[in-house]
């Protein structure tokens, strides 16, 4: 019998949700299991660096790499990861867009460590000490990787060969690539695996989508009771669902709540933010800036809401001064 | 001419490009160094052929293109000359004329773009240069593409039955076309009809419409639809559809003759309501008739004062007169469809409401009378018979004509209504010859440009009407003299003199400005064409084309897109009518290809797109649940595409890889 296929699982700048996602896949994580064998997966089994390094290159048949790219640790990683694994599937909305992470990048790295390690509510740091790549203590050299200014996705690092979008990628999208991948039965490279169209498309409330939605005012989940049948924009709540790409089967407006566009745009769209908003602005009923500017305030964070997960992505790069 | 063109090779799978830049005399040449933009694009990645010519759209320079496209086996087309508005037709025709699509070409303005807006030789060619490179990197991922044509309907609709349209229909149904003619009003004529005399000519105003009118009427080619308006408009070029609303007159026009005799008849036996076309100085019974020669010339009646509509008691006399039982109580609105290929909006004007300038006292002073009150005045089918009386019935021995009321005027309004100061000084005439009054006419300035205007103006000089040049400040009754007793008296600054005068007098005569119709807005919007600042209709070029708007197959006449007399309204009219005529026989309308299309598999239906088309070019499918763009509306503005969400609509000339290596081209170096 020849050896499984070997298969890596590795995190960057993330949250864990994304590996919460593949103990999500419940028994048919045993159907996996038994399918591959796993060489590398931080958050569940122990393995050391130099384990992954010293397998010849290209003898993992797929890693799986989550999170942004922000520390020169994650470089390194997933250089080496790229180098070992035949395919590389981007896992998850902050590999692929940035996802949370990237909203860093509205800041300048050292405001944000100002923040963190001096003004941020809470910090007793009368020395005012930051963390520093290379500290000398009783003779020893402690080192910590290098905090890169910018926050990026996977592919703006290495290359990569496949998307599963999400935050995190749902079980039935994450269990239908990894048969594709076993059977191989892959698309063409660069694929996104999730359907090429809008989440509407799979949406319960699309028919109560009126013609035109003409928004008069933006309201956030928390200050309306939310009608579950009808269009959430058509109430006034900002549902990202006509810019995001569907595979989630709309769980989240299925739950009453606004999409967030964490499947990220489809292949069409470079930018999701900027796309969604020259859509939903133009639908905007009031044509005078004043009351143009009334309207925009019931959205207090604009880049939060509409690049949540995609700002490494977004066209206008970062804050440099 | 340069020689770039050394036996180039195309190692990379890139489309060959031929790349020509023009000196176009010294306008190009003088400002950019033509030559070595050339040499520069040469060497960008794609371009086997690079040449520089003195005038690249001249028969030669197309010729060139030409043969170097079948030669060199070009496979697409930068030239970089002046404005796309000026020679993109020019070369597109060049490229096909070797064979290659018309739309595997680009444009490249560096003419009004660069050579005419700079000083600095090098920077304006290394602008040129990037302007250059971003074409030619664009021109890459151009694809061929087909204009489509589309049939012509050869039927016209003309909305709006003054002298524009009245001309305009007739023209179009003299050139054998069959027009349908909408008029609001119960009959035509517009405001024409209610003037006695024409400036300068003074001759009758009926005399010279009223066989228009009848010549509409009868004429087989033209359907006359009076007391009816068009509510809604569908479709585009060559092929509308439109929706007209036909008020109920209460009276079925095929039955009625304009025997009158339900007039007489009417258990109302004087008349005694305010009539709307005698300015409301004459008398109207319930069922009546605008004028004698109203055409159609068919009663109606007003449900606001017919007893019948009023309490359903009446004993019905008019019915009981009219032996071809024309009248019907019961009458209601019809609604009726039309398809036209051409549509002439020919909407006229109103007048500025004289009381919006109270300190003229017009509705406070009886003695103040708007200028369309005196026309109706002095006109012998008139409420008095062409007597000038005033309202009390005594007769005038002064009269004071003040111009520009509600015109030049920065509180009201600033344009010049153009035609006040000639029918300003035909009614001085025309009151003076009625009544022997003193008339004293109160101007800014007397503009008399037209064809033997200043003549009339120099024939009123000598007739012995005063002028006084200034703006009149108020008319007053309240008398500072015994002279002034029981007058009427303006103040005004004469600025020729030099000092203030009171002049007294019985009867003030406002001549009052020319203003858009009042619901010009929702006309302009319900035909889909656009409007200036003031509100008149916007024309798509103010003096080439005149009577076009920026929406094919609309046309616009007479004083609906600025104030104008008879003789320019009946040459636009004419005009549109002519402009009609090149559409319809043509046959076919040409449409550009840089539509945009929803791609079907890829839209989810969420119709973000279909409030947003200002052409209403997109209508969303139910059964499909996806939007649909019809071409044929489509003007190619890209709203849709821009605002799509998920990237679903592309435009032709437009998709995001021309665009976005046009952009990298243009900063690239």
């Amino acid at each position: 019998m020849p050896d499984k296929p070997k298969v890596a699982f590795y995190w960057c700048a993330s949250c864990g949700g994304c590996e919460e996602a593949v103990v999500d896949l419940a028994e048919d994580i045993l159907k996996v299991v038994e399918a591959v064998d796993i060489v590398l997966w931080p958050v569940a089994m122990d393995f050391k660096k130099a384990d992954i390094a010293a397998r010849p290159d290209k003898s993992v048949a797929v890693a799986f790499i989550n999170g942004a790219i922000r520390t020169s640790e994650q470089e390194e990683w997933v250089h080496m990861l790229r180098r070992k694994a035949q395919v590389v599937v981007s896992f998850g909305a902050c590999a692929n867009s940035g996802g949370i992470p990237a909203l860093a990048n509205q800041f300048k790295k050292e405001d944000i460590l100002k923040f963190v390690y001096e003004d941020c509510p809470g910090i007793d740091n009368p020395q005012k000490i930051r963390p520093q790549t290379s500290t000398v203590d009783e003779g020893r050299t402690l080192t910590l990787p290098v905090l890169h200014n910018m926050v990026r996705s996977l592919d703006q690092v290495i290359e990569v060969d496949y998307y599963l979008p999400g935050c995190p990628p749902t079980p039935k999208i994450i269990m239908s690539a990894v048969q594709a991948i076993l059977a191989g039965k892959l698309p063409a490279r660069g694929t996104v695996l999730s359907p090429d169209i809008a989440l509407c498309e799979e949406c319960k409330r699309k028919d109560s989508k009126p013609a035109d939605l003409a928004l008069a005012e933006f309201k956030r989940p928390h200050q309306v009771q939310i009608d579950p049948e009808k269009c959430l924009l058509a109430q006034g709540l900002v549902c990202m669902g006509p810019a995001t790409r569907s595979g989630c089967e709309a769980l989240c407006p299925s739950g009453n709540m606004p999409c967030t566009g964490c499947f990220g745009p489809t292949s069409r769209v470079k930018d999701q933010g900027a796309k969604f908003v020259s859509s939903v602005f133009s639908n905007i009923v009031p044509k005078e800036e004043k009351d143009i500017d009334a309207v925009l305030d019931g959205i207090p964070d604009p880049i939060g809401t509409f690049y949540r997960y995609g700002l490494s992505k977004c066209i206008l790069r970062r804050k440099l001064n | 001419m340069a020689d770039n063109n050394a036996n180039k090779q195309q190692p990379n799978g890139l489309p060959r490009i031929g790349f020509y830049i023009c000196h176009c005399g010294s306008n190009i040449a003088g400002t950019i160094d033509v030559a070595d933009v050339a040499k520069y694009a040469a060497g960008l990645p794609g371009v086997v052929v690079s040449r520089d010519y003195k005038y690249m759209c001249s028969d030669p320079g197309q010729e060139m293109i030409a043969q170097d496209i079948r030669e060199h086996k070009l496979e697409r087309l930068v030239v970089a000359a002046c404005s796309p508005n000026l020679h993109e037709e020019t070369f597109r025709k060049a490229a096909a004329k070797g064979g290659l699509n018309s739309f595997f070409f680009q444009m490249v303005n560096i003419r009004e773009h660069a050579s005419w807006v700079h000083e600095d030789k090098k920077a304006a060619t290394a602008k040129a240069k990037d302007l250059a490179r971003a074409a030619v990197y664009r021109v890459r991922f151009h694809k061929a593409l087909e204009k489509q044509q589309v049939p012509v309907d050869p039927n016209v609709l003309v909305v709006g039955g003054g002298i524009a349209g009245i001309h305009a229909a007739l023209t179009l149904a003299n050139a054998g076309k069959k027009v349908t003619l909408v008029e609001r009003e119960s009959t035509i004529g517009g405001h024409m009809a209610a003037f006695d005399k024409t400036f300068p000519t003074l001759d009758c105003a009926a005399c010279i419409l009223t066989p228009k009118m009848s010549a509409v009427k009868s004429h087989p080619n033209i359907t006359l639809w009076t007391y009816s308006e068009v509510s809604k408009v569908e479709g585009y070029v060559g092929n509308y559809k439109v929706t007209v609303k036909r008020k109920p007159r209460y009276v079925i026009e095929d039955l009625c003759v304009g025997c009158m005799e339900c007039i007489d008849a009417c258990v109302f036996k004087e008349p005694k309501f305010a009539d709307k076309f005698n300015q409301g100085l004459g008398k109207r019974k319930p069922v009546y008739i605008d004028f004698p020669q109203a055409t159609p010339k068919v009663v109606m009646i007003d449900p606001e004062t017919c007893i019948q509509f009023k309490t359903g008691k009446c004993k019905k006399s008019c019915a009981e007169a009219c032996d071809r039982k024309a009248i019907d109580f019961d009458q209601k609105e019809e609604v009726k469809e039309l398809q036209v290929g051409a549509i002439i909006l020919a909407t006229g004007f109103k007048t500025f409401d004289a009381k919006k300038e109270p300190h003229y006292g017009y509705g406070k002073y009886p003695g103040v009378f708007t200028a369309l009150e005196i026309e109706r005045l002095v006109n012998a089918s008139g409420p008095t018979s062409g007597e000038v009386v005033l309202r009390d019935g005594k007769h005038p021995k002064a009269v004071g004509i003040i111009h520009c009321v509600g015109s030049r005027d920065e509180k009201t309004n600033k344009w010049c209504s153009r035609v006040c100061c000639m029918y300003s000084l035909k009614l001085a005439h025309l009151i003076k010859e009625h009544s022997g009054a003193e008339v004293y006419n109160f101007y800014i300035d007397i503009r008399a440009a037209g064809k033997a205007y200043e003549e009339f103006y120099d024939k009123l000089l000598s007739e012995g009407v005063h002028f006084i040049r200034g703006r009149v400040a108020e008319v007053t009754d309240w008398a500072m003299t015994p002279e002034e007793e029981g007058k009427l008296v303006l103040r005004v600054e004469d600025t020729l003199a030099g000092f203030v005068r009171r002049v007294p007098v019985d009867m003030v005569v406002l001549a009052t400005g020319l203003e858009p119709q009042a619901d010009a807005q929702e006309v302009r919007r319900r035909f889909n064409i656009g409007c200036g600042n003031e509100g008149f209709f916007q024309e798509r070029h103010p003096k080439l084309a005149p009577v076009n708007t920026f929406t094919d197959g609309i046309f616009i006449a007479g004083a609906c897109q600025s104030p104008k007399d008879i003789p320019d309204t009946v040459a636009q009219a004419g005009a549109a009518a002519a402009e009609a005529l090149v559409l319809i026989d043509a046959g076919h309308v040409e449409l550009e290809p840089n539509t945009s299309h929803v791609v079907e598999e890829e839209c989810c239906g969420c119709k973000s797109c279909v409030p947003l088309c200002p052409y209403t070019a997109i209508t969303f499918d139910e059964a499909k649940k996806k939007a649909v763009i019809n071409e044929v509306i489509c003007k190619g503005c890209g709203v849709c595409a821009a605002a799509c969400p998920s990237g679903s609509i592309r435009q032709n000339l437009f998709e995001d890889e021309e665009i976005f290596s046009e952009i990298e081209g243009v900063l690239g170096k």
